[in-house]
């Protein structure tokens, strides 16, 4: 990627931005509860129809829709996501606070992921059709058929019911608190990662310069860990960047199931209170986040494949 | 047809799965018969959280409802809005894909910047967003997946559309006086069909899941409604005075998902010559 398409990728990002901002706003203005009379409520106060007036004039909620959404677009850039009336706290430090239990789930179980699904899927590549590939397609075949949820709820009763070797509630943030919940994640992006594995690592050995390595006698390790491999790099990487995103929104279920204290169940839980700033404040920070780690992913592939540097 | 039939017919693994489809079916929609009278919604409070016994195959729940009967009558929910689901994006997908691909500057413009804008997401969190703003319900889920679920067969559709957009066929069709709806439905659509069936019987199972996950953080199917995912979020709290009902609602999930799984990569397997 050059400096040019480097540029008109913010600018997509950009307009891709704008339209999630709106999206968000839009669903919560639409949206049947009253955020007025909500926040009387769980602050544990019946407001009086008078009381529900003048708050909404003074919140600017009888205004036009667009008056609406550029004060608060306004705002969000200043970085005021506005104040969660659930948890009466501003929305920037609530987000911020679980930003990183969330980002420590995630990398966690992509390191798992990773450790697990690279070598199934080239071994099972390599001895295509042979016992160990039908094995591992036959695990990964279950693993994606299984809701992580439950997977997550099954773990719980047998380490944690049965063995009692784990806590059952997760809200520590500490290493063994954040076991479960990463294998739970593990398991089932690995069935699909170590599938695709093989699929770009078969690819790449019925090309014809592994024919023609292979007749000039060159070692088949060496194939497949200097040629093969590097070269099914660049998929991999897009799927990659592709499984963080899934990530980002899988975890809300899984932490939601061990008490995770993450990003994810702050949102489960703040919609079901209806604390609007903290939903728009949570969907705009994970698009933000999703965003640059798919440009990231792009720019990386100019490390990775040569090809790309040379291309204008 | 004469050969794709037997092609069908022929191909084991597809058979097997399609009976085992068709029988979850027929066992939702016979459930009554299945369950022989037990109702899936009233239970006796003295038969609360009864481990499985012989008169309740699966045990009981909090209410004395037998886990068995709600566990059966609970894949009408699953089944019924998993199809409507499916059929949804596909039919949106494919729509909108056609027309991106078909017309070209500003209508391709306009829906596929929509379709970025929705894959630039990270799915699950929009979708529980939409869920839970627009209040929980299982047609709501349905909604939110499906708003971020078309943009995948839109894209497949369109780039389908585009391969064939200017070959010499079509140009003699439009020659020819083809109008515009004709071109649509005669052409592109036959084109694309069959590769957006393959996805589409391809992606039930990981719908399923997604659904169920959505009424699992209680923004689908409300109670006492049975369905498997609502049913697992109440067996959470029993997790170590009741596990039974926990383990056979997700065991009907994972066997359902399972059959259907196989079902379209059967499927694919027989429809698209290029996979092996």
């Amino acid at each position: 990627m050059n400096k040019k398409q480097l540029v008109s990728r913010l600018l997509q990002m950009l307009i891709v931005l704008i339209g999630i901002s709106f999206l968000t706003f839009l669903l919560t203005y639409l949206s049947p509860g009253d955020p007025v009379r909500n926040m009387y409520t769980s602050a544990g106060i019946m407001p009086t129809e008078e009381l529900v007036q003048a708050t909404r004039r003074e919140m600017g909620l009888n205004d036009p829709f667009i008056t609406q959404y550029f004060r608060w677009v306004g705002n969000c850039l200043r970085g005021d996501f506005g104040k969660s009336y659930s948890l009466n706290k501003p929305v920037v430090q609530l987000l911020s606070a679980r930003l990183w239990p969330t980002l420590k789930l995630t990398l966690m179980s992509m390191i798992l992921m990773l450790a697990v699904s690279v070598p199934l899927g080239v071994l099972s590549a390599v001895y295509r059709n042979k016992p160990i590939d039908y094995l591992v397609r036959g695990i990964t075949f279950f693993g994606v058929s299984i809701p992580n949820f439950w997977v997550g709820l099954m773990l719980i009763l047998f380490f944690c019911v049965k063995l009692r070797l784990l806590p059952v509630v997760s809200s520590g943030g500490t290493f063994k608190d954040l076991i479960l919940p990463a294998v739970t994640l593990a398991i089932a992006m690995s069935a699909k990662y170590t599938r695709q594995v093989r699929t770009a690592v078969l690819e790449e050995l019925s090309s014809d310069y592994v024919v023609g390595a292979r007749a000039r006698g060159v070692k088949e390790s060496k194939i497949l860990w200097g040629n093969v491999f590097p070269n099914s790099l660049l998929p991999l990487i897009t799927m990659l960047g592709l499984s963080i995103g899934s990530l980002l929104g899988g975890t809300s279920v899984v932490e939601v199931i061990f008490s995770y204290p993450g990003l994810g169940n702050l949102a489960v839980n703040a919609i079901t209170s209806a604390d609007y700033f903290l939903v728009q404040g949570y969907v705009l920070w994970v698009s933000v986040i999703y965003m640059f780690v798919n440009l990231l992913v792009d720019i990386s592939y100019n490390y990775v494949d040569p090809r790309m540097r040379l291309r204008r | 047809m004469e050969k794709k039939k037997s092609k069908f017919l022929s191909n084991r693994g597809f058979m097997l799965f399609a009976f085992l489809a068709l029988l979850i079916v027929v066992i939702s929609i016979c459930a009554p018969i299945v369950c022989g009278g037990v109702s899936p919604v009233t239970g006796e409070l003295s038969e609360a959280i009864k481990a499985p016994c012989a008169g309740h195959p699966c045990g009981t729940d909090k209410m004395g409802r037998d886990i068995f009967a709600r566990v059966i009558y609970g894949s009408r929910t699953s089944l019924l809005s998993t199809f409507s689901l499916v059929l949804t994006i596909f039919v949106v997908g494919t729509f909108l894909g056609i027309l991106a691909g078909y017309f070209g500057g500003v209508v391709d413009a306009v829906i596929m910047r929509i379709a970025d804008m929705m894959i630039a997401f990270p799915g699950l969190v929009l979708a529980i967003a939409v869920a839970g703003l627009l209040g929980a319900s299982t047609k709501n889920a349905i909604i939110a997946i499906a708003i971020v679920s078309w943009p995948k067969y839109a894209r497949l559709a369109r780039s389908l559309v585009m391969k064939i957009r200017h070959t010499d066929f079509v140009a003699a069709a439009m020659v020819t006086g083809s109008k515009t709806p004709y071109m649509l439905w005669k052409y592109m659509l036959p084109n694309t069909i069959t590769t957006l069936v393959i996805t589409a019987a391809t992606d039930i199972g990981s719908m399923m899941m997604e659904l169920a996950a959505l009424s699992f953080l209680g923004f689908g199917a409300q109670p006492p409604t049975p369905e498997w995912g609502s049913m697992l979020n109440e067996g959470r709290n029993f997790i170590q005075s009741a596990p039974w009902m926990m383990i056979y609602p997700g065991l009907a999930i994972f066997i359902t998902v399972v059959i259907f799984n196989m079902l379209g990569d059967n499927l694919r397997d027989i429809l698209d010559p290029k996979t092996e």
